[in-house]
């Protein structure tokens, strides 16, 4: 049943998104269609959760790191699921009427359907890191529906500031749920819930505590994070209404709330807690007074009343408890009617400001009555649902928790706070409906359509009903929503309307009447129009904020750049050599390291010799690289094939193979890279190098030094080490009983190892289509367009004679090895089919007969030119990668159908009359899906390369034109 | 043995790190293939230098280290020798695209003071 919650909502936004966007009505249907469904799945489990029983659903995720998509329902998520449905349906009943045709309609209700699904996500996660995922999807989804209308700059600030804070703050709030998680050994809410003494009296308490309200408090917009949450107000009323009253600021006291059991009750809670819901609670109230848009001051109301909340979850008491879960719901009634109530002004007069409305009554009188009553219950007015909670608040501040300054204080700011609200809320109400008419009204006002003040009628009347008779509406809901968090510490409470004269009613009357008082005297100082309160307006969040941003992200982010910038490489490089020496000499250093002894008998000269001609190549490489490439590439090759005999002569034969055909491809590669690259000839030595170049290259030649001569002794006492017991053993000891084969370095590719073997062949896909998508747009310098010099010299040559046509010398240059390159095609197919076959029991394999077939392709390219193997060859690399990676994979999905894991392979031999007995593994298959990859990425890097040749005649030709043209 | 592979792959390192720290891109990929080399020869004689160690097992018979060779390094810097090819294909292809689009072939993209 529950995931039904999670599937709902996101699969309704898949769909809505894809309305066409004239369809409002039909969207608007849909999405409401879907929240209800949620609403009334909801109102359906209720007798099941008020027995007092938790509904479960369970799906393994990562069971190894404790990770599970696992949902619960208790009373309290029951409470909160019905609040965000039911809301949830009429903000979709409003939004029909409130959105424009003009606006992306679909857009809206995909967002908000994910929204509420990522909301509920949020209530109903067991798993503590499946609620860090909902949580963040919340943060990222209000991002996106506060910069709704984008086209408006106000609106991307305030979504980009949304998303800044609560994006921090999920990020806190994950680190603190993993050190829950590590404390409780267990990610689970059930078993986090039942270990609330292990929790309060481990030694990360306190930065647990620290991470996790430090997520709670930016979501719920709590002082010192609350400044975003005005900004937010540039979303479309509809969102406001949903998000900011009734449920993603709510999310942050909802977690409070569902931590409460195990976190609540020490004095690092009470002071953390209750300073910041205190300080949020009466500066939320006071900045509220002197905001001139509607929507700012019900934001600044918001605030208030969710310090209001943490304030009561911070005292620690169940009755606090009681009186805070309450308030949740009673705060989201009112809070998202007078939501909706402003936006229908904002709709029917075109502005929110207050000092341009005013007599608004006789326009619209019921949405002004609707406005009224509702103002009265966020005001605290007997009689109604916000009357009642602030109440049970009242009452449980006078209460002595703790004994320390906090706690004495807290009756006084209440009553401070309560007498703010009742100002703010009287100066919604006055300033806009009463007082003279409206005269530069951008629209002339009206009731809005019947429809759209449904959803506030019903709110209002919600307030009215739970604010008489409480305990016959609301009472039982709550009740089964507190008993799920308090369990037995649920304290006996009434929800009656009067409760006798005593201290609470009195607060009550002192703040009304002082209310009232402040409202008529701060009358003339609001008339002046002055936005934001007097000092505090100086000192602006969002100014803050943007410095703070500023500094971070350009100025400190630029001096960062310029100095590990990527811009230049050398200064990289520089640092990651030195990085990497300096790690690689740490362990030593600090673990002590012995020279081993030095060994000289027992050196063969003739591996003395073939390195002696290795070291002498590898450094005459590195001396000719800047201005002779090609001496530089032949002595690249050498070094490649002094590599290539150690691994024969060190037992290796297959690295040997692999080596060996490997080197022809770079050089070749190589080779056909050189044409593109700038002449630089040697000037004669100059006598003033500066003294810079001077430095750097003795730098770098220490820094070469150092790593070469770090390697030799490393691997140099590594290699006299004696060896000791790998997991070798096992693969030689399993390679033919198991892998079906002899090789055991191709068993172990092709078969132990196979899954390691996928990864690499589709790593190298993905640079062949990378070289080859780079190709495509390669435009080469102009001073590489024109024909080599070689070319050039022939061609002069065939046109200085009159018996020779043009080209004549190109196709005869090298005839006879291009003959027998074309000759010996089918010999290299021939050979890279014996390397293939043989690759199980013998040296070779997929990768080595791969490698083996692409140097037949390129041979063809030079031998007889580019153009002439493209007319007489069908070369399609990009299939025969595909066909690769599809053989190798569905080799591994094979041995699904058999019932073993992916990559299993299964080996015999078959009798084959004439050859005899031949090993026939399924190993072969997934080798085969290599040989086919390797071939098409080696053919796709070297043809590619190759193909440059053509491209640039052309391109030469057309500068050629457009100079000619442009001469003329 | 041990010691002429020491002194190879040390002779390997440093001048692929001399390269590595030059300014034109020719170098650096050279640089980078002869790195390439050396990190080979290290990871392959992690499995220690054996001589005339059969690599291949007898049909039917069972394998052991001591009469064998490693196969483990040995299937490690197969790939690696592959993957090898493919990122100085890369490198190389980068390198000429990049002088297409700046001019020149200096690993910045643009030529510094004193180079």
């Amino acid at each position: 049943m529950l995931p039904v919650f999670l599937f709902a909502p996101f699969g309704g936004s898949l769909i809505a998104i894809f309305f066409p966007s004239d369809q409002r009505g039909a969207t608007a249907w849909f999405a409401g269609a879907i929240a209800l469904v949620c609403f009334l799945a909801t109102a359906g489990l209720y007798p099941f959760v008020a027995a007092g029983n938790v509904l479960r659903y369970q799906l393994e995720w990562v069971p190894q790191l404790g990770l599970s998509v696992s949902l619960r329902m208790d009373g309290f998520a029951w409470l909160f699921s019905a609040l965000i449905t039911a809301i949830g349906v009429l903000v979709v009943l409003y939004a029909r009427y409130y959105l424009n045709a003009e606006d992306p309609v679909p857009r809206f209700f995909a967002l908000f359907l994910s929204f509420m699904g990522s909301m509920l996500g949020i209530v109903l996660s067991g798993n503590l890191i499946l609620l860090a995922v909902f949580w963040e999807l919340t943060s990222i989804v209000s991002f996106l529906l506060i910069g709704y209308w984008h086209h408006n700059a106000h609106a991307r600030d305030g979504a980009r500031m949304a998303l800044t804070m609560t994006g921090m703050g999920g990020l806190a709030l994950l680190v603190g749920l993993l050190l829950i998680g590590r404390v409780v050994g267990s990610y689970e809410l059930d078993a986090v819930l039942a270990s609330g003494d292990a929790i309060r009296n481990d030694s990360l308490y306190v930065p647990i505590l620290v991470l996790v309200l430090f997520g709670a408090l930016t979501k719920s917009a709590q002082f010192p994070f609350h400044f975003w949450l005005p900004h937010a107000m540039a979303a479309p009323t509809p969102v406001s209404a949903y998000l900011h009253s009734a449920t993603m600021v709510k999310a942050g006291v909802f977690l409070l709330a569902r931590l409460w059991p195990v976190m609540a009750g020490t004095e690092a809670w009470f002071w953390l807690v209750g300073l910041a819901g205190l300080a949020t609670l009466v500066l939320g109230a006071y900045f509220a007074i002197f905001q001139q848009d509607l929507k700012g001051l019900l934001a600044y109301s918001t605030i208030s009343h969710l310090g209001l909340i943490t304030t009561l979850l911070s005292l620690g008491s169940p009755l606090a408890a009681v009186a805070a879960i309450f308030h949740i719901v009673n705060h989201a009634t009112f809070k998202a009617s007078l939501f909706m109530a402003a936006g229908i002004i904002d709709h029917e007069t075109g502005t929110r400001d207050m000092r341009r409305l005013s007599g608004l009554f006789q326009y619209m009188p019921i949405t002004a009555t609707l406005a009224m009553v509702a103002s009265a219950a966020m005001a605290g007015v007997p009689l109604l649902n916000g009357f009642l909670s602030k109440e049970m608040f009242f009452a449980e501040a006078i209460e002595t928790h703790l004994v320390n300054i906090l706690d004495t204080i807290t009756p006084y700011v209440a009553t401070i706070a309560g007498m703010f609200a009742v100002t703010y809320s009287l100066r919604f109400i006055h300033s806009v409906f009463y007082g003279v008419p409206p005269s530069d009204l951008p629209k002339k006002p009206h009731e809005p359509p019947r429809w759209m003040r449904a959803p506030v009628e019903f709110l209002v009347l919600a307030c009215l009903v739970v604010g008489i008779l409480p305990g016959r509406t609301i009472g039982p809901f709550l009740h089964t929503a507190v008993a799920s968090i308090l369990g037995d510490r649920t304290p006996h409470y009434s929800l009656a309307v009067w409760h006798g004269w005593n201290v609470p009613m009195i607060m009550s009357f002192v703040a009304l009447s002082g209310g009232v008082g402040l409202y008529f005297l701060m009358r003339s100082y609001l008339a002046t129009g002055i936005e934001g309160p007097p000092v505090f307006r100086l000192l602006k969040g969002q100014r803050i904020f943007e410095r703070v941003l500023v500094t971070l992200s350009w100025k400190w982010a630029r001096s960062i750049e310029q100095g590990l910038g990527t811009r230049r490489l050398q200064p990289q490089m520089l640092l990651l050599i030195i990085l990497a020496l300096t790690a690689g000499a740490l362990p030593l250093l600090a673990h002590g390291f012995e020279l081993p002894p030095l060994v000289i008998r027992g050196i063969d000269p003739a591996f003395a010799l073939l390195w002696t001609i290795g070291i002498a190549c590898a450094v005459g490489s590195a001396l000719q690289a800047k201005f002779h490439r090609l001496a530089a590439l032949v002595l690249l090759g050498g070094a490649g094939l002094v590599t290539c005999l150690t691994f024969v002569w060190l037992s290796a034969p297959d690295l040997a193979v692999t080596q060996l055909l490997v080197e022809i491809v770079t050089t070749v590669l190589i080779l056909l890279g050189l044409r593109w690259l700038p002449k630089r000839i040697k000037e004669p030595e100059r006598e003033d190098i500066p003294m810079r170049t001077r430095f750097r290259r003795l730098r770098d030649f220490l820094l070469a030094a150092l790593a070469g001569g770090g390697m030799t002794l490393l691997a140099y006492t590594v290699m006299t080490q004696p060896a000791s017991e790998t997991i070798a053993s096992y693969f030689l000891e399993r390679a033919y009983s198991e892998g079906g084969g002899t090789n055991v370095v191709n068993v172990i590719l092709v078969d132990f190892r196979g899954f390691d073997t996928l990864g690499e062949i589709a790593v190298l896909s993905i640079v062949a289509l990378t070289v080859f998508a780079l190709l495509l747009r390669f435009r080469p310098q102009a001073d590489s367009l024109e024909a080599p010099e070689q070319q050039r010299l022939q061609n002069a040559f065939d046109a200085g004679h009159p018996d020779r046509a043009a080209g004549d010398s190109i196709a005869e240059y090298l005839h006879i090895p291009s003959a027998i390159m074309r000759w010996m095609f089918p010999v290299t197919a021939m050979l890279a089919a014996y390397l293939f076959l043989r690759g199980h029991d013998l040296p070779g394999g997929g990768f080595a007969a791969g490698i083996a077939m692409s140097i037949g392709f390129i041979l063809q390219y030079m031998s007889g030119g580019t153009r002439w193997v493209e007319e007489r060859l069908r070369i399609h690399p990009l299939r025969w990668m595909s066909i690769g990676l599809l053989v190798a994979v569905a080799t591994g999905v094979g041995s699904w159908l058999f019932g073993y894991p992916f990559l299993t392979s299964h080996s015999q031999h078959a009798t084959v009359p004439v050859i005899g007995k031949v090993p026939l593994a399924s190993a072969i298959l997934f080798d085969l899906g290599v040989f086919s990859l390797v071939l098409g990425a080696t053919v796709l890097m070297l043809i590619a390369i190759a193909h440059q040749s053509v491209r640039a005649p052309r391109a030469h030709a057309r500068g050629a034109r457009a100079e000619k043209e442009a001469a003329q | 043995m041990e010691l002429i592979l020491s002194a190879g792959i040390g002779a390997l390192t440093a001048s692929g790190v001399y390269l590595l720290l030059r300014p034109r891109t020719y170098q650096v990929v050279i640089g980078l293939s002869l790195l390439s080399y050396a990190v080979n020869l290290f990871i392959f004689g992690m499995g220690r230098l054996r001589v005339n160690a059969p690599p291949i097992l007898e049909p039917g018979g069972v394998g052991d280290l001591a009469h064998h060779a490693d196969p483990i390094p040995q299937a490690l810097v197969l790939t690696a020798i592959v993957i090898g090819f493919a990122m100085t294909a890369l490198f190389l292809v980068v390198l000429l695209a990049s002088r297409g689009f700046t001019g020149t072939d200096h690993v910045d993209g643009r030529e510094q003071r004193g180079d």
